[in-house]
């Protein structure tokens, strides 16, 4: 079975312009919602106290909510948290008040109302931890990026390295644009998820410029453009079916995975999708502007076995 | 040229084999156990243990599968929940205080694998349900108090010898003492030396001393607060009787605590969150007249002078502020009644401790002495009494309106030791086990049905290659779980979700050899050398594109926390398992399967 089976090259290259500009509006449109509507940070980066319980029948926030305010618990926020019989609290930091002295007083709140609530998961993140996992998650991104650079401008070239980050560096910004947008929890685990999407997009980038670095030394006689063309043609194939299966592996954590992995997988999904588009349709493009040349891999070393392929397409 | 040498297939074949053998340790499941550990330094851990609990199961007719002796103690492996709980009441019972008696669970995998090191994977606290803290320790409560000891040494020292003081004043974490003149100071230099270690002495004239603390010196202090710290939390979590507890220094003033299976998490938070240590002080009779702690009751404390109320009453008092005793001092405590059969609490003193004790209340008979327990920089009197006579040998009985139950806690917390500094939990993550044993079913069916999805697909879009790549990336998830299990990692939901998309990443690899495959078939090679070619073509792009993932892995490891570092182990292990797999645990099914065949018509791709 083959889905993919092309006769000529397409010639991406020349609709570079308008996918650089979906791109670039996409990526406005999410620097803007996340100046304007901002992240919905989760309690391990705001600090606070989260508290999951269970109903034996299906759970009313209103009520819970009713019972809290009578404890003098004002502050909160209940929501239902993936079925009808799990409640999730949320509650800001409070001065001078402990997470123990907290969760016992909701439980008892809540527990007036319907004896038979069982106590699920409590979370509670003092305001140092959150501020430090703020700046840790900075660095590990600065330090993904870097390392990524560095190891493609060693492998290919320094234009390379430049559009791949580029390139997914707008993956990271849409992901959080859609967080934004939705306004979805932004936790630790989806943290987590944005900065795999960076390193598993790159990969994207890197199986694209590996044809290309190929195909300059193949093709003696083909423009940037054409060679740029032809390696992501015959790259396609594989983009769509390797994609396609993390997808698939994805979408089951999305089915199945409950709610703690359901924002994880929904990043996931966002990162692939645009992963694909941009590796394809922004960094190759950013690869030709930036000036890439026939010459950059002259000076490579061909490595061995590679110089006797014949024109393939 | 598609064979591999035997020594290859075997090399495979047997790690392979390795990593069934280690991973099966996972499927067997965990049967109930009672642990009986140690719970003072004296109680041992001998053949005698072994007959004093093996005598007591068969006195409570109470069933067993199996006990193993090792130094840490003793598991007893028992059938289910019920005599669980009944072999833990008669263990406790028999043993007493001295030994810890907690609910665990132990894997059922066969003693054969165990011997080997095959152990199943350790499960976080998100899978298996319990108690993580993190705690901070208030270094300049420590740095304070070691200033107030050293203090209270100088003024001891200098009455010994009888060198006049005319006092010892602070400024940050400078002390000054002052004496009456040049040459008093130069005997106290003298008399000092020997007691003043790590700290910078400088003469400073008209009689002052002038002591800074060295940095190795306040290095010193902030260790021994947290060592001092974490050995009382060690000594609560024992007298809470947690099977297997956590407690480890993270950073330089953090502690974290985690203790699996604790179901009841509020009397957990209760004794671990306890910050309390006990004090004692001399009581200043001398400035109690109503007018003085009127004043101090607005703050307006006489110098050298702190103001307390008693827990009971709330009796206002004043007391010195240097303490006489603190809970380090103290060796043991235990709960009792006194003569006359009211609650009290006995407690031991160490040898310092004594001689102190003894020299004070020698010093100051007829003077109340106050007892005070301090929580949270808040301190409450619990009893304040009259030193009738001299105690020596550091056997203190405390009296005094309490009931049985603070008895009972006042004991616990001094025989667990005092805190060396304050500790606030600055986090806490509380998983109930139903919501653990849910999330361990959620993770496994989020691999299971991805990996399932993408052996189907793969078999119908590439046919016979496709196998070979749905058995490599069998063979990855098989290495993987070996590999965690081997390393004892813990595994948390985020983990599991790692294992997943490891699945869903490593296929990338097959999918790059596939399509090389078919690309150097289109261009008319001969099936043997587009195997060949699509192999070795692919090679390095793999090699590329599981670099950058592993660059982004290690970064996520050396800066995430808790869950987030769990998921980037498991990445990094995974892109390793797969590049073995992908390659050449494919490449052996492909070179097995059509590398026979001299003459090779096609290939089922």
């Amino acid at each position: 079975m083959e889905f993919f089976r092309f006769k000529r090259d397409i010639p991406f290259m020349s609709y570079a312009r308008t996918t650089t500009l979906i791109s670039l509006v996409t990526f406005l449109l999410s620097v803007f919602f996340l100046f304007t509507k901002g992240l919905n940070l989760g309690v391990e980066f705001t600090g606070g106290t989260v508290i999951e319980v269970h109903y034996q029948q299906s759970a009313e926030p209103a009520k819970a909510q009713a019972a809290l305010v009578n404890a003098h618990i004002t502050d909160s926020s209940v929501q239902n948290f993936g079925t009808s019989q799990d409640l999730i609290i949320r509650m800001p930091l409070k001065e001078g008040l402990s997470s123990a002295q907290l969760s016992e007083t909701v439980l008892s709140a809540l527990r007036a109302d319907a004896p038979a609530v069982e106590l699920r998961r409590v979370e509670f993140i003092g305001p140092q931890v959150g501020k430090e996992l703020v700046t840790d998650g900075t660095i590990a991104l600065t330090l993904v990026c870097l390392g990524i650079m560095a190891y493609l401008a060693f492998r290919f070239e320094w234009r390379f390295a430049v559009a791949a980050i580029i390139a997914n560096l707008h993956d990271v910004v849409i992901i959080l644009g859609f967080f934004a947008f939705f306004q979805w929890e932004f936790s630790l685990t989806v943290l987590a998820a944005v900065l795999s999407v960076l390193g598993y997009s790159v990969n994207e980038s890197v199986v694209v410029f590996d044809r290309i670095r190929e195909n300059f030394r193949k093709y003696k006689k083909l423009s940037v453009a054409e060679i740029i063309n032809n390696a992501i043609t015959a790259t396609m194939s594989r983009t769509i079916i390797t994609h396609g299966c993390t997808e698939l592996v994805v979408l089951s954590m999305l089915f199945f995975g409950g709610e703690t992995l359901h924002n994880f997988a929904l990043a996931l999904t966002i990162g692939i999708v645009f992963g694909i588009y941009s590796s394809v349709l922004v960094s190759s493009p950013i690869v030709l502007w930036l000036g890439a040349t026939r010459e950059h891999f002259i000076k490579v070393e061909p490595a061995p076995g590679e110089g006797t392929a014949d024109a393939s397409s | 040229m598609n064979r591999y040498p035997r020594w290859k297939y075997i090399t495979i074949l047997l790690i392979l084999l390795l990593g069934v053998v280690y991973s099966i340790p996972n499927f067997f499941g965990e049967v109930p156990a009672v642990q009986v550990s140690p719970a003072t330094s004296v109680a041992q851990v001998d053949q005698a243990l072994l007959t004093r609990v093996e005598s007591t199961l068969k006195d409570g007719s109470i069933p067993y599968d199996g006990v193993i002796f090792d130094s840490n103690g003793i598991k007893v492996r028992v059938r289910d929940n019920d005599t669980q709980l009944k072999a833990k009441d008669a263990l406790q019972a028999s043993l007493g205080s001295s030994y810890t008696v907690a609910l665990n669970l132990l894997s059922a995998t066969p003693n054969w694998l165990q011997s080997v090191g095959a152990l199943p994977m350790y499960l976080g606290l998100d899978l298996r349900g319990g108690v993580h803290f993190l705690m901070q320790v208030d270094m300049k409560a420590a740095l304070n108090k070691q200033l107030d000891r050293q203090t209270n040494d100088i003024r001891n020292k200098l009455r010994d010898e009888k060198i006049p003081l005319a006092g010892v004043s602070r400024d940050g974490t400078t002390l000054i003492v002052k004496f009456k003149d040049a040459d008093t100071r130069d005997q106290g230099l003298e008399a000092l030396r020997k007691t003043l270690r790590d700290v910078t002495v400088t003469s400073l004239d008209d009689g002052r001393l002038q002591l800074v603390q060295t940095p190795v010196a306040l290095k010193a202090i902030q260790d021994q607060a947290i060592q001092q710290n974490m050995l009382t939390l060690r000594n609560r979590v024992n007298e809470l009787g947690v099977a297997e507890p956590v407690i480890q220094q993270q950073g330089p003033d953090r502690v974290v605590v985690q203790l699996p299976g604790v179901q009841d998490t509020a009397k957990a938070k209760d004794i671990l969150g306890r910050t309390a240590s006990l004090e004692i002080h001399l009581v200043d009779d001398e400035h109690m007249d109503g007018q003085t702690l009127a004043a101090a009751a607005r703050g307006l404390v006489p110098p050298g002078d702190d103001y307390y109320t008693s827990n009971r009453d709330g009796e206002p008092m004043l007391v010195k502020k240097l303490s006489v005793l603190t809970g380090e001092d103290i060796s043991g405590a235990s709960a009792g009644y006194d003569q006359s059969n009211q609650p009290a609490v006995h407690v031991n003193m160490d040898t310092r401790g004594a001689r102190i004790f003894g020299q004070v209340t020698r010093d100051n008979v007829g003077k109340r002495m106050a007892i005070i327990l301090i929580e949270k920089g808040h301190g409450e009197v619990i009893t304040a009494p009259v030193i009738r006579e001299p105690i020596n040998g550091g056997q203190v009985q405390i009296t005094g309106r309490m009931s049985v139950k603070d008895a009972n806690d006042i004991s616990l917390l001094l025989r667990a030791g005092a805190l060396a500094a304050p500790m606030e939990i600055i986090e806490e993550r509380t998983i109930g086990p139903s919501l653990g044993a849910e999330n361990i079913d959620k993770g496994v069916h989020s691999v299971l049905w991805g990996f399932v999805a993408i052996t189907v697909f793969m078999m119908i879009y590439y046919r016979r290659m496709g196998l070979f790549s749905a058995a490599a990336l069998g063979a990855n998830l098989l290495l993987l779980v070996a590999m965690l299990s081997m390393l004892q990692a813990t595994l948390t939901l985020p983990g599991i979700a790692a294992i997943a998309l490891t699945v869903g990443m490593a296929i990338d690899a097959n999918v790059l050899i596939n399509e090389r495959i078919r690309e150097e078939l289109r261009a008319g090679h001969s099936p043997h050398a587009a195997l060949s070619a699509g192999y070795s073509r692919a090679f390095a792009t793999i090699l590329d594109s599981n670099v950058t993932n592993f660059i982004a892995g290690m970064a996520l490891f050396a800066y995430g926390t808790g869950p987030v570092r769990g998921f980037a182990v498991v990445l990094c292990l995974g892109i390793l398992t797969s590049m073995f797999s992908a390659i050449l645990v494919s490449r052996a099914l492909v070179n097995l399967s059509y590398g026979r065949q001299r003459k090779l018509a096609g290939i089922s791709i």
